[in-house]
């Protein structure tokens, strides 16, 4: 019989989760992913009482320091970036946990003082020998760091312990590279042990999605092909690709966006009901959606790619991709990408999904567009209704998270004239005040187990399938349009959607 | 904010849709209606802790501030919006015979269709849900730990009237206590023996506290002094040793557990706007508080 603990009850609802004794191994600690996400994000859940007594950190980079300088770097971190404000006694709480292991990917001496540190924690604060090992580092170092922990025995825990591994993107660049890469993580841990970060689905209007299209009762008779014309999902940034050069030449915005990001919000939109909002659950509905998507015949009427270029985006002079530090003049990587994408469901028959993603846009941007189709009547003379677009409803994911509602309504006056008006809930200026940060919510999940919303390497492979064709169509076709920076994209996009009677919405 | 004086519950409703007009009709998305029921002098800290609570739940907030009950009725209002606020305010005098049908004013100021939730910063009524103005609530709060005089006797008197819906800020205190007192039962999967909680001699929370233990572990929970501040230390029993934690200056704590070594942890005392906040995020009845308040009263009876 297992222990129930009598101060635990399921109508206590006050009581938040607190992740069991633990603790988190951080490679890559210089990088800005540390420093901008996991740091903070660290220090959030400690100051909201998040984390478990005596939760410490390892870092793991090849720096000659000892455990304060490392404690430096995060605490400069923290001040800088972290949500909630700085408390000194949190701040103690976390910091007596801070150890740092100095030395390189291959440096069998450096993964046995991390074993023995590891040991020291479950000694001195007590972490029970439950590690996670986080991996904010380039993916071609993932087999060798998970190939020395399982040879320093970190990867197998003892009898009631845990060992997980975290990942971020990119998880490959293509099918046979993300194959290769499961194959790497799979060898080491059993596949419920690889926690694959996107940090959009740790966003809370992500999670709405679910909550609004299964919670209510209003949206789903109209959530299919009879109602539905199209759908886009649009992510836009307003920068270039700023310091990253070496990581996104080669790599593009399809890949980087696209592949995860996008095909992941589209799995959730158009998915069926799950029996239960369980990971298992929710991972057969995904990949149900995944498997059953297909690309139009013909990729060059239906597709766009681009690159930004010189000019001015939002009042401020900006150099042109082909100008940037450490990219070749003539690099073919596309920095603006949609696709079209059926479903081939019955639900979602001829509905297509256009996903666009870029940098340099007009505005930094997430959402998700349905757009309805017309009234199959209207009773109304046409010049009333010349001003009256396709009903749409819009998620919108960042910034100013909401649902945003476009409708036909009467102006006022004496004649008969509609015009469309927005309905707009805005989720993000209210609620999300004490709301998590995404990164906060999904360390928090890694640690306490809870795989809901971390995409499994079934659903990776799934989106590279879609994706890869498209990239090798474009690998034969030359060089990207130009586009100006600060716009919404290449001309060819416009006309993708022209060609099937359709325009992008101005997000 | 625009002054009413002599106005009536139409005249306040119009006003809020004059002020939303005129801030440009933002969405608002307000969630809720939160009455407060405060005297003049206690009236604007309460507003200010509704305040940063309603960018957590945007609701129109009614600062009800009741006079001297004699004389002619007079109706005094103060409405607006943004500034700070998530939703819409008014805060509402009222003086003379209608100090006594403070309802007829806020009934028509209730938002369609959303929960009610009142609050009464400092002395509240005896019996919350049977008040004229707790009735129209689903969510009636009190802060026993907040009259003047008599916070034990408050306490157990707004346990012995509990209905569906009350709950006590005295019990919204103890939610990190709690978090950090079953964590560690699921670290040490433990039978306790017995228990004891230390706070300063008056603590409506650490009643509470004790009460909700010995619900819970079935065991007699015994109650220490200090000086506090707050709750200082809990401890339980179990035949590996006992597991502490114990927190001096209301700030950061020690925990010890057996073969463990001790560990600091942050557990500060939380400002009124952090309960409050706390407690609209749930509307519906408190159940395990329902528990605790009857194991409070029987405690007490058994004395």
């Amino acid at each position: 019989m297992t222990h129930v603990n009598p101060l635990r009850d399921p109508q206590d609802r006050r009581l938040p989760r607190i992740a069991g004794p633990c603790g988190m191994v951080l490679f890559g600690v210089t990088g800005d992913l540390s420093r901008k996400k996991i740091m903070p994000a660290i220090y959030d859940l400690a100051n909201r009482g998040l984390l478990p007594p005596g939760f410490s950190l390892v870092g793991f980079a090849r720096r000659d320091w000892a455990d304060q300088d490392f404690a430096q770097i995060v605490h400069d971190a923290v001040k800088e970036h972290a949500r909630t404000p700085f408390r000194e006694e949190v701040w103690n709480q976390l910091s007596e946990g801070f150890r740092f292991v100095s030395g390189d990917f291959d440096d069998d001496a450096a993964f046995d003082h991390l074993r023995r540190t590891v040991e020291e924690l479950d000694e001195l604060r007590g972490t029970g020998g439950n590690m996670a090992f986080y991996l904010a580092i380039p993916p071609a170092f993932f087999g060798t760091v998970v190939g020395q922990l399982e040879e320093h025995g970190l990867a197998h825990p003892g009898p009631d312990q845990w060992r997980r591994v975290v990942v971020e993107k990119p998880f490959g660049h293509d099918l046979e590279s993300a194959r290769e890469l499961n194959r790497i993580l799979d060898g080491v841990f059993p596949s419920g042990s690889v926690f694959r970060i996107d940090h959009y689905l740790g966003k809370e209007t992500v999670q709405n999605i679910l909550a609004m299209r299964f919670a209510n009762n209003m949206f789903e008779p109209i959530w299919n092909a009879n109602y539905v014309d199209h759908v886009q999902i649009t992510m836009a940034e307003d920068i270039g690709i700023g310091g990253r050069a070496g990581y996104y030449d080669g790599i593009g915005a399809a890949r980087d966006v696209i592949q995860n990001h996008l095909l992941q919000l589209m799995a959730l939109v158009a998915m069926e009901e799950p029996i239960a909002f369980d990971a298992r659950s929710l991972r057969i509905e995904k990949q149900k959606v995944l498997k059953s998507a297909t690309l139009p015949a013909r990729l060059d009427l239906t597709t766009a790619r681009g690159q930004y270029t010189a000019g001015w985006a939002g009042g401020e002079k900006v150099q042109g991709f082909l100008d940037e530090e450490g990219i070749k003049k003539t690099s073919t990587t596309e920095t603006f990408a949609a696709i079209t994408v059926n479903v081939e469901t019955r639900r979602w028959a001829g509905v297509p999904f256009y996903l666009r993603t870029g940098k340099r846009l007009g505005r930094r941007v997430t959402e998700v567009a349905i757009v309805f189709k017309r009234a199959p009547h209207l009773p109304f003379a046409e010049t009333a209704t010349e001003d009256l677009n396709q009903n749409a409803l819009v998620i919108r994911v960042q910034p100013d998270e909401g649902m945003t509602m476009r409708f036909g309504a009467k102006v006022p006056g004496t004649a008969m004239e509609i015009r469309d008006v927005n309905m707009d809930f805005a989720y993000g200026g209210s609620f999300t005040e004490a709301s998590a940060e995404a990164y906060e919510r999904l360390i928090l999940d890694v640690l306490l187990g809870d795989p809901p919303l971390f995409p499994r390497h079934e659903e990776v492979e799934l989106s590279w399938q879609i994706l890869d064709p498209v990239i090798e169509f474009w690998a034969k076709k030359g060089k990207p349009e130009p586009y100006d920076s600060g716009t919404w994209g290449p001309e060819s996009a416009d006309k993708m959607l022209a060609r099937d009677g359709r325009t992008w919405r101005r997000p | 904010m625009i002054e009413l004086t002599d106005t009536n519950s139409s005249k306040i409703a119009a006003e809020f849709i004059r002020s939303r007009t005129r801030a440009g009709s933002p969405a608002m998305g307000m969630v809720m209606t939160l009455v407060i029921v405060a005297p003049e002098e206690d009236a604007p800290e309460a507003m200010a802790a509704a305040k940063r609570a309603s960018r957590e739940h945007p609701s129109r907030v009614l600062g009800v501030i009741l006079g001297d009950a004699r004389g002619a009725a007079q109706v005094h209002a103060q409405v607006g919006s943004g500034d700070g606020w998530g939703g819409e305010i008014a805060v509402i005098r009222l003086k003379g015979e209608v100090v006594k049908h403070a309802e007829s004013v806020v009934l028509p100021l209730l938002l369609p269709d959303s929960p009610v939730a009142i609050w009464w910063p400092t002395s509240a009524p005896a019996d919350p849900a049977a008040d004229p103005l707790g009735a129209l609530a689903q969510r009636r709060i009190t802060d026993s730990a907040a009259v003047p005089r008599g916070k034990s006797t408050a306490m157990l008197n707004q346990c012995r009237t509990y209905a569906p819906g009350n709950t006590d800020l005295s019990w919204t205190r103890l939610t990190p206590w709690r978090a950090l007192l079953a964590a560690a039962l699921d670290q040490h999967p433990l039978k306790v023996t017995r228990a004891k909680v230390t706070a300063e001699r008056i603590s409506p929370s650490a009643d509470l506290l004790v009460a909700w233990l010995s619900d819970r572990l079935k065991v007699e929970v015994a109650r220490g002094n200090s000086d506090g501040p707050g709750i200082t230390e809990v401890s339980m029993e179990t035949k590996e040793g006992p597991i502490r934690i114990s927190r001096a200056d209301g700030r950061l704590a020690t925990f010890s557990s057996p073969h463990r070594p001790d560990r600091p942890v942050a557990l500060k005392r939380r400002e009124v706007p952090a309960l409050l906040a706390e407690e609209l995020r749930r509307l519906d009845e408190d159940d395990v508080y329902a528990e605790v308040a009857a194991r409070l009263v029987k405690l007490r009876s058994t004395k």
